[in-house]
């Protein structure tokens, strides 16, 4: 078949190529650009190569940062995907039930970032927050301004109680997707509930977990707003976490080329644990080399 | 396997007791140990509810289902020894052919070896032993089918089989396979099969007993042969059959039914019979492959105007009027159609009349 070659059609693509740009590849460029040169001022640089990445990896500060963004985000996805899971199926299938569990469920998304570290700020505070006061009634001497273990505790709780129900609610959709004919078929064959969850509903949920687990993660390697008012990144750098550390570089210490340095690492570590989070869904239980 | 039989089932989904609440509406019916039933009728006819009753995905308002002379109203699905195979293949994605197979032998607690031997005849069976490996989920429509009717034969305690639909999906051709190999299964193994379809050829093809439903009610049970010939209702007519059945309104005038001013002879025993029912609507009804069509007058004929030929490649479709009443006559492609005015036959035989939607049937 003869292919007409008609270059016009380019004119087509431009304004897709002019708002990526726009958005994304200008900006990126940018950090690329601080990451490679020492800028003192306007006119005033110097180029200064693989400098400030050799720097920022021999960074201890940042590699605590990162283990602890490993952790963190690590138990974010082991807490929130199971408990989303098991959420999602025990909530009601028909009936008035499913929206008011639907709006419920979904409201901590609906609340802006900082204003959900605000929230536990107060919640958590051991003079007047409900939270602290029943803790510390208990005589736990909760205080997660002067404890690392009560301040990872109070922001993994606030992390798993905002996004949750995001979780909840993919599977939820994923679940309610399953045609009945499954569902019967599984009866006639004298399946168990186990079974039921094990070989229908979490093959079928396939799809809307790779989506959370990619959404999760990737959020949770992010995080900024929530910890950063809650804990400010204390005590001591005990909630440090990688975004926050960031800021504290580029804004606070104004090093500009070493937090580029960094941004390139820590999109180019997003991009590969995404891809490789993908890469196992996806292949997990369909191969033929059973 | 086993005898199925349906005594007084009513079912309503919403609970409600008014005539069109009721999905099913009395039934009773015996399915024989080893037949092979097609459930025939349109969309929303409650096929597909009759089935789910047998299977115990519903328990039915009202009325008793025994297997071989068991009540088993009230045992839940896993406890009734059926099994379904549903419009789309429902396969368990992530395990093998051979697993899929095993699952409900495993699920039941059969011994190992028990569950192996099973697996392979059904697999050999189903010409599925070449794949007995590969996850099932890698296959192909028609095979996903296969392992899904394979889950149903691998039990051994099986009562009945039941397809809601099954070849939906199926490509023409492999339809036609999979249609051959039920019908071999059938043969060899002489279970119990229940077959819901809406298409006709597939129902006729299929089973060697067809039961035709309508709005929730069973209208006739019989063999293709019987359905096409004597319909007792003229839905039954005009569903079964393409074109269906020529049902015309007539009334009835001493040893002839009269259609307008044409004059239609009846079978000798018809008369008497007719005689019996004067009230309510009366009405004709003739299979297109009975009708003749002549270009000249003769006793018993009426003179009709043809309106349309349709070319079915080896056959033909005429449509004609008599009087207001267009009707269908299905020729073979070498008959001769007259061109506008023709004379058409009613062979008394074949002429059957209906009273209240009911055939009448002709007193010996």
């Amino acid at each position: 078949m003869n292919k007409i070659q008609d270059n016009r059609a380019w004119f087509l693509v431009m304004p897709v190529f002019v708002i990526v740009a726009m958005s994304a590849i200008i900006p990126l460029m940018t950090v690329v650009n601080y990451s490679v040169q020492d800028i003192f001022g306007p006119g005033n640089r110097v180029f200064v190569g693989a400098e400030w990445f050799i720097d920022v990896l021999g960074d201890r500060r940042l590699q605590e940062a990162l283990w602890r963004q490993f952790l963190f985000s690590g138990l974010v996805l082991l807490i929130e995907i199971p408990l989303g899971v098991m959420i999602a199926l025990t909530m009601p299938k028909r009936g008035w039930g499913v929206s008011a569990t639907l709006v419920l469920i979904a409201l901590p998304l609906l609340i802006p970032w900082n204003v959900i570290g605000t929230i536990w700020i107060i919640f958590t505070r051991p003079d007047i927050g409900l939270f602290g006061v029943i803790v510390n009634a208990l005589g736990l001497g909760f205080d997660h301004t002067a404890s690392p273990l009560d301040a990872w505790v109070t922001v993994m709780l606030m992390e798993v109680w905002h996004w949750t129900p995001l979780v909840a609610l993919l599977a939820y959709a994923g679940l309610r997707a399953i045609p009945d004919a499954y569902y019967q078929a599984a009866r006639i064959d004298g399946a168990s509930a186990w079974a039921i969850f094990r070989y229908i509903q979490l093959p079928k949920m396939r799809g809307v977990l790779t989506i959370a687990v990619l959404l999760r993660f990737m959020d949770s390697f992010l995080i900024y707003a929530e910890p950063f008012v809650l804990t400010g990144g204390g005590p001591g750098n005990s909630t440090t976490f990688l975004s926050i550390h960031l800021v504290k570089i580029a804004v606070g210490q104004f090093d500009l080329g070493p937090a580029a340095a960094f941004s390139l690492i820590y999109f180019l570590i997003v991009l590969l644990f995404c891809w490789l989070f993908y890469q196992a869904l996806q292949s997990v239980g369909t191969g033929d080399r059973a | 396997m086993a005898h199925v039989r349906l005594d007084g089932i009513a079912h309503s989904y919403s609970g409600g007791a008014a005539e069109a609440d009721w999905a099913l509406k009395t039934l009773d019916h015996d399915w024989r140990d080893g037949g092979a039933y097609a459930l025939l009728g349109p969309s929303g006819c409650g096929k597909t509810t009759l089935l789910n009753v047998i299977s115990g995905l519903i328990i039915p308002t009202r009325g008793r289902i025994l297997f071989d002379g068991k009540d088993v109203t009230a045992l839940p699905t896993e406890a009734r020894n059926i099994a379904q195979v549903f419009q789309f293949p429902v396969i368990y994605d992530t395990m093998t052919v051979y697993d899929n197979l095993a699952f409900p032998l495993r699920n039941r607690g059969f011994p190992g070896p028990e569950i192996d031997r099973l697996v392979r005849q059904v697999a050999g069976m189903l010409d599925l032993a070449d794949d007995i490996g590969r996850r099932a989920r890698n296959l192909s429509a028609d095979a996903k089918q296969k392992i899904s009717l394979g889950r149903g034969l691998v039990r051994p305690d099986v009562a009945a089989i039941l397809f809601d639909e099954p070849l939906t999906v199926i490509d023409p051709h492999m339809k036609w396979k999979l249609r051959r190999k039920l019908k071999e299964i059938h043969e060899q193994y002489r279970l119990t099969l229940v077959y819901v379809t809406h298409d006709q050829n597939e129902a006729l093809t299929f089973a060697d007993t067809i039961v035709v439903m309508h709005e929730g009610r069973i209208l006739q049970v019989g063999s293709p042969q019987a359905l096409f010939e004597r319909p007792q209702h003229t839905f039954v007519g005009y569903f079964i059959g393409s074109p269906g059945m020529n049902l015309i309104d007539c009334r009835l005038d001493g040893e002839t039914a009269r259609i307008g001013e044409a004059a239609i002879p009846l079978a000798g025993a018809l008369k008497g019979a007719a005689g019996t029912a004067p009230s309510g609507a009366l009405r004709l009804g003739i299979r297109p492959e009975f009708l003749t069509l002549h270009d000249a007058q003769g006793p018993g004929r009426v003179e009709v105007a043809i309106r349309t030929v349709e070319d079915l490649g080896n056959y033909r479709i005429v449509t004609a009027l008599l009087g207001d009443t267009a009707l269908k006559i299905k020729l073979d492609e070498e008959a001769p159609i007259p061109a506008d005015r023709a004379w058409l036959a009613f062979p008394p035989g074949r002429t059957l009349l209906y009273h209240d939607d009911r055939l009448i049937e002709a007193s010996p």
